[in-house]
């Protein structure tokens, strides 16, 4: 057993409301440049949709993810290194920036400099690539905002797999849900896999996957292998970009900044115990539906006396373990079993996991012609299908999602029954498999999310790799050369190298 | 070509051009490590890039590795293997001609793409455009000397030019004289190809050090880097 610590994310969907603060705030801080203008880091989709870029979940067209071998190894879908190797010239499996959107912005400028005329002037738009002016924009990165656009074209939808989809176009029996997604920081990450310069890593203290700007040589091979198309080619430095979760925040015990600034206070921050050892077993589990199971069991307890005294041999620092008893994600995941990952199918572990939403009822049910479970609505008459959110969540395995949604409502019934009639009725958490013990303290995270239970972040413990007095005066974090000290140790100009800056590449070192 | 001048572009140049080469390539490695990258352009523009691409680079690589073994190599080890001049140059024309025919095809559609295509022209940077276009026309160039050489097949023209690459490899003073009463077409080809040396670290050229071969042995999937830990009493009290 090898047991490493992870800053895990759940984004609880059912509180979602779409309001893209994610996504303008993550944007503002690290996508605002030439090159990644079209990039976002966080964006949140309408479901059903094809989503961002175009069909992103579409495997058979990008090739992204693992795929389990008769041998039972996996490799990237891509192929083996060597046919990745061969897509080095032109990659065949790279969208193209229309797939995304081409960025683009308006002439505000004409507003003011405009002559006198007899129409208002407009602000037209303007391509950031070329700079020329776009008669039409054609999509952007939210073009299906809340069901835009018709359903023919929006239930391409994977997620439609095993759904009878035709009645949902119909305006009466219409579903729909926002999903805000990002870098899922896998533990089986395969843009790393794919990426032929070693350039993708994960760090081993915190989890967070990076790329190396340094090393990266824009073979693009990382943007093919994730297959939530996490990953930026920044087309005017030539490197590629991803979500960075935030690591100077959370190296300070700050929540990431999509998480900080989300008015709906859905996103959780916490510590993951899990066994480094088992990941590639977990990953290479034979049926794909039970990937999510195979997750849970590498997952550790933080409470187990065995676990904190291997974690504390690993280097898990006391901090980190102590936060880890108290991490909501760990709850949600394990203990509530409402948390799921993020299309488990792909085979990379994803650490963003998801509560599904919980939608209204059918208008039958509330007719009284769908059955009620006793004080609980059937969760197949939701109006969300069951099905959809298996397939987004469980690789389509129904029965986990059920026993989630089924608690939700049973935590929504139990506190409506103890705050507006006055009732504590176990009953209701005890059809669910849960104690009112337990729905109250569901209850007091998802519900009220006070700041300090949504965001339990041990901070890093930098000093056991570098001296704070030597950074002193340093330049901070940049992009790029480290503000240009060079990277080798001596220098080449005869001069004493002392090096102030400790970027990424510098405090973590390679373990292969 | 008056003597000065044969044995500056042919005797000095490419001495220049290599220093350049190996220093030039060193800083910016050291120094410029951000702007070291293939400087694809793919996902601006998918047409014309996946023939282009493919068949420029394979094209080329096939020419390079002709180049290295065919200037490179020891007259007599061919003597030795009994490979007559006349038909190591027959070899050359046939392989190069193909492999040089496929990289200017590959070579023209991405000059085309460059110069034409409004997105990738604005993304790229003036040595991006100014090398490809040089490179189009050292192909250009190579190829014209498949006429040349086929009116003389007995190899002694070739092999004055594996005496002028090896004679600078070697330091030989005499290396600029074995070129001196070869065609026109061949000397432009030549100062071309050092010209294009010297620019090497300058342009997105510098990808061909980082071919990423290690990738094939580098084991198992997963990179992982764990925080260096500091060595404990490196800073003296008080100091």
């Amino acid at each position: 057993m090898k047991i490493r610590a992870q800053i895990g994310m759940v984004l609880n969907l059912d509180k979602c409301i779409g309001c893209h603060t994610c996504s303008v705030t993550c944007k503002n801080v690290w996508t605002n440049r030439e090159g990644v203008e079209y990039a976002w880091f966080n964006n949140v989709e309408t479901k059903p949709g094809v989503g961002f870029p175009k069909d992103w979940e579409n495997q058979k067209k990008w090739n992204g993810g693992w795929v389990r071998k008769p041998n039972g190894k996996i490799e990237p879908k891509m192929g083996a290194k060597w046919r990745i190797l061969a897509k080095i010239f032109a990659n065949p499996d790279l969208p193209e920036i229309d797939d995304y959107y081409e960025p683009f912005d308006f002439d505000y400028g004409h507003l003011q400099t405009a002559g006198e005329s007899r129409a208002t002037p407009t602000a037209r738009p303007r391509s950031m690539i070329t700079g020329e002016r776009m008669e039409k924009i054609e999509w952007g990165p939210n073009w299906e905002e809340i069901l835009g656009g018709e359903f023919e074209k929006r239930s391409k939808d994977h997620n439609f797999e095993g759904v009878q989809k035709e009645i949902y176009g119909q305006f009466e029996n219409t579903f729909m849900m926002y999903l805000p997604r990002l870098c899922e920081h896998c533990l089986n990450p395969t843009c790393a896999a794919a990426c032929p310069s070693g350039a993708i890593y994960k760090r081993e203290d915190d989890g967070i996957v990076l790329i190396d700007q340094e090393k990266c040589r824009g073979w693009r091979m990382c943007v093919s292998g994730c297959p939530y198309k996490k990953i930026y080619y920044n087309w005017n430095s030539g490197k590629s970009e991803k979500c960075i979760f935030c690591y100077p925040r959370i190296e300070a015990g700050h929540p990431t900044v999509c998480s900080e600034t989300c008015v709906g206070r859905i996103r959780y921050l916490g510590v993951i115990l899990y066994d480094a050892d088992r990941i590639s077993q977990a990953a290479s589990t034979a049926n794909e539906q039970d990937l999510y199971e195979e997750q849970l069991k590498i997952f550790l307890d933080p409470n187990d006396p065995a676990v904190i005294a291997q974690a504390r041999k690993d280097g898990v620092p006391d901090t980190w373990l102590e936060a880890a008893k108290r991490s909501p994600v760990y709850r949600m995941a394990m203990d509530w079993k409402i948390a799921f990952p993020l299309h488990p199918e792909y085979r990379t572990l994803p650490m963003v996991w998801y509560i599904p939403p919980l939608s209204p009822l059918q208008s039958a049910a509330q007719a009284g012609k769908l059955g009620m479970d006793g004080p609980l609505p059937d969760v197949r008459s939701l109006r969300i299908p069951v099905r959809y959110l298996a397939n987004l969540l469980t690789a389509g395995k129904e029965a986990p999602v059920v026993s989630a949604l089924e608690r939700m409502l049973a935590m929504r019934a139990y506190m409506r029954a103890k705050t507006i009639d006055g009732v504590i009725d176990p009953s209701i958490a005890a059809k669910v498999g849960m104690s009112g013990q337990m729905i109250e303290e569901m209850y007091h995270i998802m519900a009220i999310a006070n700041y300090e239970d949504r965001f339990v972040i041990p901070t890093t413990h930098r000093e056991v790799s570098e001296d704070a007095y030597d950074v002193r005066g340093s330049c901070g974090f940049s992009f790029g050369n480290g503000c240009s000290g060079g990277t080798s140790e001596g220098d080449l100009f005869g001069a004493k190298r002392r090096k102030v800056v400790n970027t990424p590449t510098d405090i973590f070192k390679e373990l292969v | 070509m008056s003597g000065y001048l044969n044995s500056l572009v042919f005797g000095i140049y490419p001495y220049v051009a290599l220093a350049v080469l190996v220093l030039g390539s060193i800083i910016r490695y050291d120094r410029e490590p951000y702007t070291w990258r293939s400087g694809s352009s793919q996902l601006l523009r998918r047409k014309q890039l996946i023939w282009g691409s493919v068949l420029f680079h394979v094209g080329v690589l096939v020419i390079f590795a002709g180049h290295l073994v065919g200037l490179l190599t020891p007259i007599r080890v061919f003597d030795a293997l009994g490979v007559s001049h006349g038909a190591k140059q027959l070899l050359a024309i046939i392989a190069g001609g193909i492999a040089g025919l496929m990289a200017i095809a590959g070579a023209t559609l991405l000059v085309h793409r460059r110069l034409f295509d409004a997105r990738v022209r604005a993304a790229s940077s003036t040595t991006d455009t100014l090398i490809i276009i040089l490179l189009w026309i050292q192909l250009f160039l190579g190829l014209s000397t498949i006429p040349a050489s086929l009116s003389h097949l007995d190899g002694r023209e070739m092999v004055k030019f594996m005496n002028w690459a090896q004679g600078i490899f070697t330091f030989n003073p005499e290396a600029a004289s074995y070129v001196a009463d070869t065609a026109a077409v061949f000397k432009l080809h030549l100062f071309l190809g050092l010209t294009i040396l010297l620019l090497f670290p300058f342009t997105r050229l510098v990808h061909m050090l980082s071919v990423p071969v290690r990738y094939m042995w580098r084991p198992g999937y997963q990179v992982v880097r764990q925080r260096r830990r500091r060595a404990a009493g490196s800073r003296i009290a008080a100091e």
